[in-house]
């Protein structure tokens, strides 16, 4: 997997106050569970994201914690009631630590 | 001795259904149906989302590959934004000036080395993946219509040859699966006529996106044969035949597969 992984984010342009929005978010990972064995018989180790988090300006609107055998590529639907203007923060992080951001403008009429 | 068992049960579960459908099937290149349309609704349904689809995951990546400048200039600094829509149909295809047959993953490395004065991607890495699956998308629901005369000719031949051909140790030809077999139960699967037009495509057993070689391996262990290499000749062949064969049908990379 390259260091910085393919983000897809599917954020609504622009949007009316109070109105209840669908986010989908997806991270190219293997999501490698630690269960597979290899061709030769040896073990794979684990490599899995844990954390995934959607804020806006610090207040955070949606968080999941990812386990072994999730499968590749997560994808998450989730909705939040578009209450003001202002950048989305979305954050994974694997199990070493290792994040990896992307953001979308939000605009609320 | 388990090598054995496994081999027992492909040819016990091809033995059993056998009977079932013999003598009703059409040879598939007269009526090329997609592989599309043995999968189960909720894999099609993840096929035609395009953002649930995860094979747009490396669509994207090849989109930035693309306009990122790297060796003389970009690919986009020479083929414009949609200078490449359409192109995947045509492919693969004899190039008059390299005397050989390329597929879309042959020709991207040929401007590679040629034009971007940049070392050739290895077949099946990350990279060419993305801009092999890009390029492939800018033709999805276009039909193919190659060319199997002229230079194209002999690797046809071969491709055809090969199709027919018994290989590996249960000693089956793809056109005993694919041309006299499909639409009966191997193991899990349902059979398909073995068509290309999805490819590059996400396969659910792989947990990516892989080329269409890649796939010809797989179906080639699976009769315990030798596969051949990523990119060989005798695959480049075969894939020729196996678009000509699929004429008619529409493109659909990135697909989505079992
Ligand atoms: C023992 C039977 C068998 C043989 C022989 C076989 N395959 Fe397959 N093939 C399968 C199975 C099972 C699948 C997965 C389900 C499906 O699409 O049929 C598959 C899938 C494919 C696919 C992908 C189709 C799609 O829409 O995703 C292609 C292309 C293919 N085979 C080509 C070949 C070629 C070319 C050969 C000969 C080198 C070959 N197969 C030999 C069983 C076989
Ligand atoms: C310096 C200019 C240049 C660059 C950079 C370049 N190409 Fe090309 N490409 C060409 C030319 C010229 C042709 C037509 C060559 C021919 O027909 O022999 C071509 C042909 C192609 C074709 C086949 C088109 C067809 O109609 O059959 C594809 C696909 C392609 N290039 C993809 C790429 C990709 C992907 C990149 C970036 C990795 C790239 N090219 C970079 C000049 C370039």
């Amino acid at each position: 997997m390259s260091a910085q992984p393919t983000i897809r984010l599917a954020v609504p342009e622009s949007v009316a106050a109070g109105e209840v929005i669908e986010i989908k978010v997806m991270i190219q990972h293997a999501m490698e569970s630690g269960y597979r064995r290899g061709a030769l018989g040896e073990r794979i180790p684990r490599d899995i994201i844990k954390f995934f988090r959607c804020s806006q300006e610090g207040k955070t609107i949606f968080a999941a914690e990812f386990h072994p055998g999730v499968a590749a590529n997560p994808l998450l639907t989730f909705h939040m009631r578009a209450e003001r203007s202002g950048t989305l923060d979305f954050v994974w992080t694997d199990q070493a630590g290792q994040r990896w951001s992307k953001q979308a403008e939000l605009r609320v009429t | 001795m388990r090598l054995l068992n496994l081999a027992a049960v492909w040819l016990g579960s091809l033995a059993i259904v056998a009977p079932v459908y013999a003598g009703t099937m059409s040879s598939s290149h007269e009526q090329p149906i997609s592989g599309y349309h043995f999968l189960t609704p909720q894999t099609r349904a993840l096929q035609d989302d395009a953002f649930a689809n995860p094979g747009y995951l490396w669509v994207a990546a090849g989109a930035e590959d693309y306009e990122k400048k790297q060796g003389t200039g970009s690919c986009m600094s020479c083929h414009g934004e949609n200078g490449l829509v359409g192109v995947a149909t045509r492919f693969p295809r004899f190039d008059e000036k390299a005397q050989t047959l390329l597929n879309l993953e042959g020709r991207i490395n040929v401007c590679r080395t040629e034009h971007q004065k940049l070392p050739a991607l290895a077949y099946e890495s990350q990279e060419l993946l993305a801009l092999s699956s890009f390029v492939a998308e800018q033709s999805r629901g276009m039909r193919t219509q190659v060319s199997v005369t002229g230079g194209a000719q002999p690797w046809f031949r071969a491709g055809e040859d090969y199709f027919f051909q018994r290989r590996g140790q249960l000693n089956l030809a793809c056109q005993q699966c694919h041309d006299q077999s499909w639409g009966k139960m191997l193991r899990g699967d349902r059979l398909s006529q073995g068509q290309p037009n999805a490819f590059p495509a996400y396969r659910l057993e792989w947990q990516t996106l892989g080329s269409l070689h890649r796939r010809l391996q797989n179906c080639e262990t699976g009769v315990r044969a030798e596969p051949q290499a990523l990119g060989s000749q005798a695959y480049l062949g075969l894939e020729l035949y196996l678009v000509w064969r699929a004429q008619g049908l529409a493109l659909e990379s990135p697909g989505v597969r079992r």
